[in-house]
This record gives C-alpha cells, sequence and structure tokens, in this order.
C-alpha cells in the first residue's frame, strides 16, 4: 500500500481538487488552477471553511475546477465583491476567495471592484486577466491595452485600465501581479494573499488561446515572454515554519504578515521597497511608458484594519447569533415602547 | 354650524428647512396629551431649503388616520403659498396668519375667519440670534392655536420635554415663544370661530407615536437581522438609519463591547442586495431598504436570490415615480415590479403592512420568511407610514423563537444517507441548505445562477429545467398560507372592497361616508403575495369587488386579473389614486359611490 501525502492539516491534495475543467485546451485559466490547487494543499486552507466566490465569465468558471467540497458562490457579472462583502461579514472565520476576470472586474464590475478595495475586505481576489471576453467569443475588456489588436486584427483605440495601480490609488493592502504560466511565483504570492488580512489582489496575466494570443494581442503568451520583468521572486514561509534560507544581506526584504508568516521577497530588482505605496505607482507608472510587464508582490501593507475590524464586529460568526444574543432584552423593550 | 370640537383638521403652512418640524410634532405631541387622537401628515419638497411644506394634523372622534380633504384650520407662515393656501380652507375655516401676510380686498374671502398674528415679529422680539429666531417663529404660532383652541400649557410643556429630552434650555426657551403667540391671542383677538378640543382623559392611553420606519427597525433587530446593506434614498433612508442606532445601543457585546451586527453603506442598491444575498448564503439574517429607483437596480440580483434560493430581506419604502418622479411623495407604485422582480419566471413574496405595528411584526415575519422559503422576501411599506408618525399601541415583545429554516448542520449531515442542495424531500417545495463553514466534507455545495439539478450541479437538460422550476412554483404555493393571512371582514354583503397598505386607513373612513349614504360593504385586506386562498374565495363570493389602491395602472388588480379565473376577476373594479399624497376617504367614497348608482340604474337591484 502506498501511503498518501498529507498537508499540514492532515489532508491529501485530491481533497483540493475540483471538477473536470470546461474551459478551453491551454487557456491560462486552467493553469491558475492547478497553481491555486498547489498553493490550498500546501497551506492548509480547511475547505469548509473556504468561501470560493466569483462573478461571469471564463475566469468565474473556475472555482468549479478546484475544492469540490467547498462552498461556492458563482455570483452575477461583476457583482461577486458584494456578495463576497456580505459573506465575510457573516461569518468572519471564513477564508474568502474571490475569482474573477478583467471584463468581470475592470468593465461592468468596476465600481464593486473599488469599493470593495477600499473598504479593505479580507479577502484574496484574482484577477484571472487575459484583455478580452472568452465567452462571448473575442470582445475586448477594459484591461486590454492600447493599440493591442482583436483576432480579426482591430486595434483598441482606449486606455487600459491598469487594476493593480488603481487598487493602489484606492489604499489597496497587498497588490500582485503575475503570469498564469509562473507557479514559482504565483503560488507563494497566493499563500502570502491567503496569510494577509485586508484585500489582497492578484492581477494574474492569463493568456487566451481562442481570442487573444495572436500577434499584436499584449496578453499573449509569447508578448508576456518578451515583456515579463520579474520585480521580485516572493517565497512564502507560514507562520509555524522556521525561515531556513539564508538570503543574501541586502538581497530580500523578510515582511511579516497578520498571522506570523512571512512573506521573503527575493529582491531582483535591488532598489524596490515592496512597502511604499508612492513607489509601487511610480514603478507601474514607468513600466508601463516602456511597456514591460512587472511581476510579482508589489505592494504590501501588513497590520491595516479591515472591515469587519473598522466595523467594530464581534470575533464570532454573526450567522451564529440567536434570539438571545440579538433581541433587545424585555426590561430594556418595556422602558423604550415606556418613553416612545 | 360645522361639527367642531375635537373634530377638524388643522393645516401649517411654512417653507422647508425653517424648522417648523419639531414646533408641529410638538403641537401633534400636546393634542395627544389631551388624550385626543391626531393623525399628523407631512407633505414635504424634494429640497433642504426654502420650498413649501405643509403639515396637517388631524383629530377626529373615531380616530381616522388617513389624510383629510378639506383644511379647517389653516396656518400660514410661508408668503410664496399663501393665497393658494388660504384658497384651501373649507368654507366656515379659520386661517391663523403672520400679520406680515395681508389680502388684498378682492382675494380676502368672506366665508372664512382671520386671525392676524405677527409670528415673526414677536420671535424678533424674543431672541436677537437670527437663526434661532427662525425656529421659534415656529413656536409663536404653536402658542397661538393652542391659546386659539384650548390646548394647556401643561400640555404644550410636556411635549416640549419629551422632545428636547436631554435639553433643559431649549425646553424654556421654546416654551417662552408658545407663550408669547399664545398671549398676544388673549390680550388683542377675539375668537368667533367654534372650533376647539376639549380634553378625553384617558383617551390616547397605552397609544404612542412612532413612523413605519423605525417600527421596521425594531423589527430587524427583534427578528435578528444581523447585516444591513444600504444606499441612501428618500423615504427609506431612516429605516437603515434607526436600525443603526438601535444596534449601537442594543447590539453590543457586554463583555467586548463590539458589534453583534455589520451595517454598510453600500456604493449603490446592486452592491446592497448583493452584500445582503451574500450575508444571507452565509447564513446570517440579513436585510437592506430602499424605494423604487434602487429596487429598479436591485433586479438582477433579486432574480439570482430567488433562482439560486437565498434568504434576504429588501424593504422597500415606495415613493411615487416613474423614474426621479415625486421621491418625496407616496405611492403603492412598486407591487407588480417587486412580485415579479427579476428576468424569466420570477415570484417573490411580498409582505403589505397597512400600519406601524404591520412594519414592526411583518419585519420580524420576513426574515422567517425568507429562511423557511430560502428566498429573497419583499416588505412594501410607503412613505406615508415610513416617514409619518402614527398613533399605534405599544409594539409586541416577540413570543416566537427565529424561524431558520430547512437547514442542514453536520450532525444532521452525519445522521442521513445523502443530500442535495435543490431535492424536494419533503415535497413542499422547499430544499435543504447547508451554510459555508460547516465542518462536514458533503455540506459543500456550489450556488449559482445558471441551470443546476437538484445536487446543484451544472445542467443544461430541459427536463431538469422545467422540474426545478416547477418545483420554484410548488415553493412558492407553499409561501401563500404561511405569509400573513388578508383581514377579512364579510358580513354577507353583494358588494366588497379589496386594498392592501396605507390605503387601508382611507377605507376605514370611506366605509363610514358610503355608510352614511346607506351602501354597507365587505372589506378584504389583503396583507401579503403570494395570494392566501381566501382571497379568491373572497371574491368569488361576492357580486361586484372593488380594489383601491394607490397608482396609476391598478398594479394589484393586474395581478388579481392574471392569477384568478376569468369568471372571478370579472367582478373586480379598479379604483385608483395617484396624484402623491396620500389617498383621502372621498378618492375611494366618491367613485364607488358613482359606481353603486350606476349599477342599481343598470340592473334595477338594491344592493343595499
Amino acid at each position: 500500500m502506498t501511503s498518501v501525502a498529507l498537508n499540514i492539516i492532515g489532508l491529501s491534495r485530491d481533497v483540493y481538487k475540483g471538477l473536470p475543467t470546461t474551459l478551453c485546451a491551454g487557456c491560462g485559466h486552467n493553469s491558475i488552477t492547478n497553481h491555486l490547487i498547489k498553493a490550498m494543499y500546501e497551506f492548509g486552507v480547511e475547505p469548509h471553511l473556504l468561501a470560493k466566490m466569483s462573478g461571469i465569465g471564463c475566469s468565474s468558471k473556475t472555482p468549479a475546477y478546484f475544492v469540490e467540497h467547498a462552498h461556492g458562490f458563482n455570483g452575477l457579472h461583476g457583482r461577486m465583491p458584494s456578495a463576497a462583502t456580505g459573506a465575510k461579514l457573516a461569518n468572519r472565520q471564513l477564508l474568502v476567495l474571490g475569482i474573477s476576470g478583467d471584463g468581470d472586474t475592470a468593465s461592468i464590475g468596476l465600481g464593486q471592484f473599488c469599493h470593495m478595495v477600499r473598504r479593505n475586505v479580507d479577502l484574496t481576489y484574482l484577477v484571472e486577466n487575459n484583455g478580452v471576453y472568452g465567452l462571448t467569443k473575442g470582445q475586448f475588456s477594459a484591461t486590454a491595452d492600447v493599440g493591442s489588436t482583436s483576432k480579426g486584427g482591430i486595434a483598441n483605440e482606449f486606455e487600459t485600465i491598469d487594476v493593480c495601480g488603481l487598487a493602489l490609488e484606492l489604499g489597496a493592502t497587498f497588490v500582485a501581479r503575475s503570469f498564469s504560466g509562473d507557479g514559482k511565483q504565483l503560488v507563494p504570492l497566493l499563500q502570502a494573499a491567503f496569510a494577509h488580512r485586508g484585500t489582497s489582489l492578484i492581477d494574474i496575466v492569463s493568456p487566451c488561446v481562442t481570442f487573444n494570443d495572436h500577434t499584436g494581442s499584449t496578453k499573449s503568451y509569447a508578448y508576456v515572454k518578451d515583456h515579463e520583468l520579474e520585480l521580485n521572486a516572493p517565497d512564502f514561509i507560514k507562520g509555524s515554519e522556521e525561515i531556513t534560507v539564508d538570503y543574501e544581506p541586502g538581497t530580500a526584504q523578510d515582511i511579516q504578515l497578520e498571522d506570523g508568516s512571512h512573506v521573503v521577497l527575493r529582491k531582483i530588482d535591488h532598489g524596490y521597497d515592496a512597502t511604499n505605496r508612492t513607489a509601487a505607482i511610480l514603478m507601474l507608472q514607468e513600466a508601463r511608458a516602456r511597456h514591460e510587464l512587472m511581476t510579482g508582490l508589489l505592494y504590501v501593507h501588513p497590520g491595516e484594519s479591515d472591515l469587519c475590524e473598522r466595523e467594530n464586529l464581534v470575533d464570532e460568526p454573526l450567522r451564529d447569533f440567536g434570539e438571545n444574543d440579538l433581541r433587545i432584552s424585555r426590561e430594556d423593550w418595556t422602558r423604550m415602547m415606556a418613553s416612545s | 354650524m360645522h361639527q367642531s370640537v375635537n373634530d377638524f383638521t388643522i393645516r401649517v403652512a411654512t417653507v422647508n428647512g425653517s424648522g417648523s418640524q419639531s414646533a408641529n410634532l410638538t403641537l401633534t405631541s400636546a393634542i395627544f396629551r389631551l388624550g385626543i387622537h391626531a393623525a399628523p401628515k407631512n407633505v414635504f419638497p424634494s429640497n433642504i431649503e426654502g420650498l413649501p411644506t405643509w403639515f396637517d394634523v388631524r383629530v377626529s372622534p373615531q380616530g381616522y388616520q388617513c389624510r383629510a380633504r378639506d383644511v379647517d384650520i389653516l396656518v400660514a407662515v410661508n408668503a410664496v403659498t399663501w393665497l393658494a393656501d388660504v384658497a384651501s380652507v373649507r368654507t366656515g375655516g379659520v386661517v391663523l396668519h403672520d400679520a406680515a401676510l395681508k389680502c388684498s380686498e378682492e382675494t380676502k374671502r368672506a366665508d372664512i375667519t382671520y386671525y392676524a398674528v405677527p409670528f415673526t415679529a414677536l420671535a424678533k422680539e424674543y431672541t436677537t440670534d437670527p437663526t434661532l429666531r427662525r425656529y421659534l417663529t415656529n413656536m409663536v404660532y404653536v402658542g397661538a392655536l393652542a391659546e386659539l383652541l384650548g390646548i394647556d400649557e401643561n400640555a404644550i410643556e410636556a411635549a416640549l420635554q419629551k422632545q428636547f429630552r436631554s435639553k433643559p434650555k431649549a425646553v424654556t426657551l421654546n416654551l417662552g415663544a408658545a407663550r408669547l403667540g399664545g398671549a398676544f391671542v388673549r390680550d388683542t383677538l377675539v375668537k368667533t370661530d367654534s372650533y376647539r378640543f376639549t380634553p378625553v382623559p384617558g383617551g390616547t392611553d397605552g397609544l404612542l407615536y412612532m413612523d413605519g420606519n423605525r417600527a421596521a427597525a425594531l423589527g430587524c433587530v427583534m427578528g435578528g437581522c444581523s447585516v444591513a446593506a444600504w444606499y441612501p434614498i428618500t423615504p427609506s433612508s431612516s429605516l437603515c438609519e434607526s436600525f443603526i442606532a438601535l444596534c449601537k445601543q442594543y447590539r453590543l457585546d457586554p463583555a467586548t463591547g463590539k458589534m453583534r451586527a455589520a451595517i454598510i453603506q453600500a456604493e449603490d442598491e446592486l452592491a446592497a442586495i448583493g452584500m445582503v444575498l451574500g450575508a444571507g448564503w452565509a447564513g446570517a439574517r440579513a436585510m437592506t431598504s430602499t424605494s423604487g429607483p434602487g429596487i429598479s437596480l436591485m433586479a438582477e440580483y433579486a432574480g439570482y436570490g430567488y433562482f439560486a434560493e437565498i434568504p434576504g430581506v429588501i424593504f422597500d419604502v415606495q415613493r411615487a415615480g416613474p423614474s426621479t418622479g415625486l421621491p418625496t411623495r407616496t405611492m403603492q407604485g412598486d407591487v407588480a415590479f417587486t412580485y415579479t422582480l427579476g428576468h424569466g419566471d420570477t415570484k417573490h413574496i411580498v409582505l403589505l403592512p397597512a400600519t406601524v405595528l404591520e412594519c414592526y411584526e411583518f419585519a420580524m415575519t420576513a426574515f422567517d420568511l425568507a429562511d423557511r422559503f430560502q428566498t429573497p422576501v419583499f416588505v412594501l411599506s410607503d412613505l406615508d407610514l415610513g416617514m409619518n408618525s402614527w398613533m399605534t399601541s405599544a409594539l409586541p415583545y416577540p413570543e416566537q423563537p427565529f424561524d431558520r429554516g430547512k437547514v442542514l448542520r453536520a450532525a444532521d449531515l452525519n445522521a442521513i444517507e445523502s443530500w442535495g442542495r435543490y431535492r424536494d424531500v419533503d415535497h413542499d417545495g422547499i430544499p435543504y441548505r447547508t451554510l459555508p463553514g460547516t465542518p462536514h466534507t458533503e455540506a459543500g455545495f456550489f450556488t449559482r445562477g445558471t441551470g443546476h439539478d437538484e445536487d446543484a450541479h451544472y445542467s443544461e437538460s430541459p427536463v431538469v429545467w422545467e422540474k426545478n422550476l416547477d418545483r420554484l412554483v410548488r415553493k412558492h404555493d407553499s409561501a401563500r398560507t404561511a405569509v400573513p393571512s388578508p383581514v377579512v371582514e364579510d358580513t354577507g354583503k353583494n358588494v366588497a372592497i379589496l386594498a392592501y397598505g396605507t390605503t387601508h386607513h382611507a377605507i376605514v373612513e370611506a366605509r363610514d361616508l358610503l355608510l352614511a349614504d346607506g351602501y354597507t360593504f365587505d372589506y378584504l385586506r389583503v396583507r401579503a403575495l403570494p395570494f392566501a386562498p381566501e382571497v379568491a374565495a373572497f371574491i368569488a363570493r361576492h357580486e361586484r369587488v372593488y380594489v383601491v389602491e394607490q397608482n396609476r395602472d391598478g398594479q394589484l388588480f393586474s395581478i388579481l386579473r392574471t392569477e384568478l379565473p376569468p369568471e372571478v376577476s370579472a367582478r373586480m373594479i379598479s379604483v385608483r389614486h395617484y396624484n402623491g399624497v396620500p389617498i383621502d376617504a372621498h378618492a375611494v367614497a366618491d367613485p364607488i359611490l358613482q359606481h353603486e348608482r350606476q349599477a342599481l340604474a343598470a340592473t334595477g337591484e338594491n344592493v343595499r
């Protein structure tokens, strides 16, 4: 009998798998799903505490493809952030994972995305970004770059919305960018995002092999390969683990997250400080001018209050309270009615 | 001479933003303290300052709470509307006006009594602070009116003490202004009219004033709502604002001082209902409150909630539409819209409170129904009910525990062989659900707005799709006997009236008016959709049923006509009121009387 490998909470990797994908073969989203499975298995995510939230689009189908037995909520196009907010308020013990796409986030859902970020709702929010509408066959989304062409050869004339830049403006506390093909970078980013308290945004360029992988696209495998620059390479060290790797002094930035975990950014670009919001905004602007795709943990600010803390919520899930906890006492009621 | 003891309507015509509201509430409260039933109605503009506003206080021995069509006593303060306001006074009525307002000999009416009191000038003498002076001008007319009509100064003082609970200085200041008005009337005017108050000892014992929005907020607290999300909109804002205030006082964890409620001011109504459904899905009792324009934005998620079967409560304090319409005026305008809110085949549970007590009770009921039927539940109040103060008996303390519906916990899952999210195990159309966070490997399922089978798996099968829609109809039908049942007064008459919501208060008076003409009618008040079986039976039993409502197109009438057999619905006659102000008894009685006389003339029968 071969023994099955188990993670730190005693679960096998199979528990983190889902139904077979119905997306196109070679879709970047499928790679992200696989990286998510690895990240959650290694992190030791409790499946019953996971809430998989999504909107509408190819990206939003993916919650069916991992942790099959977790609760999922496939909501409305662009309106997942509000549902995720409600779920977190009802039970703040849930690990909320929102999966969205570029149309879902930057076009139809821009408003809810912005307000989720500014409220610092505690969730991990992935944008599986391919710059194009897949399910409706190839229309541009708001993250398509100016001049980028569609499969039919038409150039996009409108300015792109950089969800990372926007999130930084809105006070985001965790902003990362990655590439669906780079599990080595994405897995620790995902784990750091799970550990961070507050909105953790990861914008993941994820090529659409069917509608946006041609010459002229800036979201194709080839384009990303030519234009990606790793800003930093993260290592995630879970709270209970010891840091065993030695980093050469001055080459790594060690950031402790709220649960005691560490994310260590091995610095490719030596001068970059991932805890400096202004530097992050400037870096993104400069990279955009140079047509470079900067990946890594762009910005993190641990310790900021999330929505539940700002609302001064009790630690217990609200959903568990009953009549005796929620009703005004009989004495107070009588007094209130007498003075009304 | 017109009956004038404890039976008349006072209208105060002022300028918005001048602080008249607290003076008018003091007046109402003082009358109430005499043991007299006083029904206030505020008719105000969509404006913060400067536009005309009217406040009616109606007193009647019958305790009518609907708006009166005729004005007996006008308090005129607003120069802009003054002539039109005077024109609204009934023959034999009284105008108590600021001495600065003048009538020319041509416009002066001979059939009414004028009393000029220098409200502004007296306030000017009283205080030098210009802001204070504006406010106190209002108390001067309250004092003048009190003297003219016989409201004891103690009643005014007690009302002020209640109004300014924690500000004894404000009580003294306001009382002083009222005394000036009173003294002027006493010293310089000769009363020639016969309107007056006579105290009714014990007449208002056990009653109190409350607006429907506060009552609904109290229902939310007692109904266990712990997540609220809202976007400010007139006339619903005060519902969530009351809820916030109540939670800050009564929802604090005694040990930690932390909140047992989360209330989020959302970016729009679309996000508000999204938060409600997210919270409902995760197991909390959640609500939002809004008005028509917000309902429009909620359409997609409302349909989602119906189809994915997620509990949530949506208060719609209706105002006059379409579009921005008359945002500070009332209407029963969203009945048809909310009932089927969503695209495709959608039918919601809709509760129709008519009173402050029902705002409170139905709020609690709504949370139980939402959990029991796993669906969004709408509570349709309106501006008149939500924002006006109404006399009510004290709200009773709830004796029933929450009904959290069919929720499977980990232990339940251990006890059964298998479960499927949308299986109709009990044949009532209501499936079982699990909550995220349930520590069991089989608890999880995928909630979706796309086609799904009994086990919540994606499906495009025509058979599965149709079967699911049919089950949802079964569930809707199960709700018919669970929603608040209609209030029926069936004494075997041939003709009846059917109404819902605040229209009820006009029906009460209209039935008295019709009785004076010799006509008596049975009456059914619908309190919820879907219709209870009694509704069809009641209509079928009568020859004619007048369906009275406050909208142009007869929305409930149309729903009834769609859902009832043609031979039953053919008995209905639609009576509609839609000018933005609350319906009055004449708007009910006049068309009914006219129709009945025609019916009599046509058939020769005697329906009396």
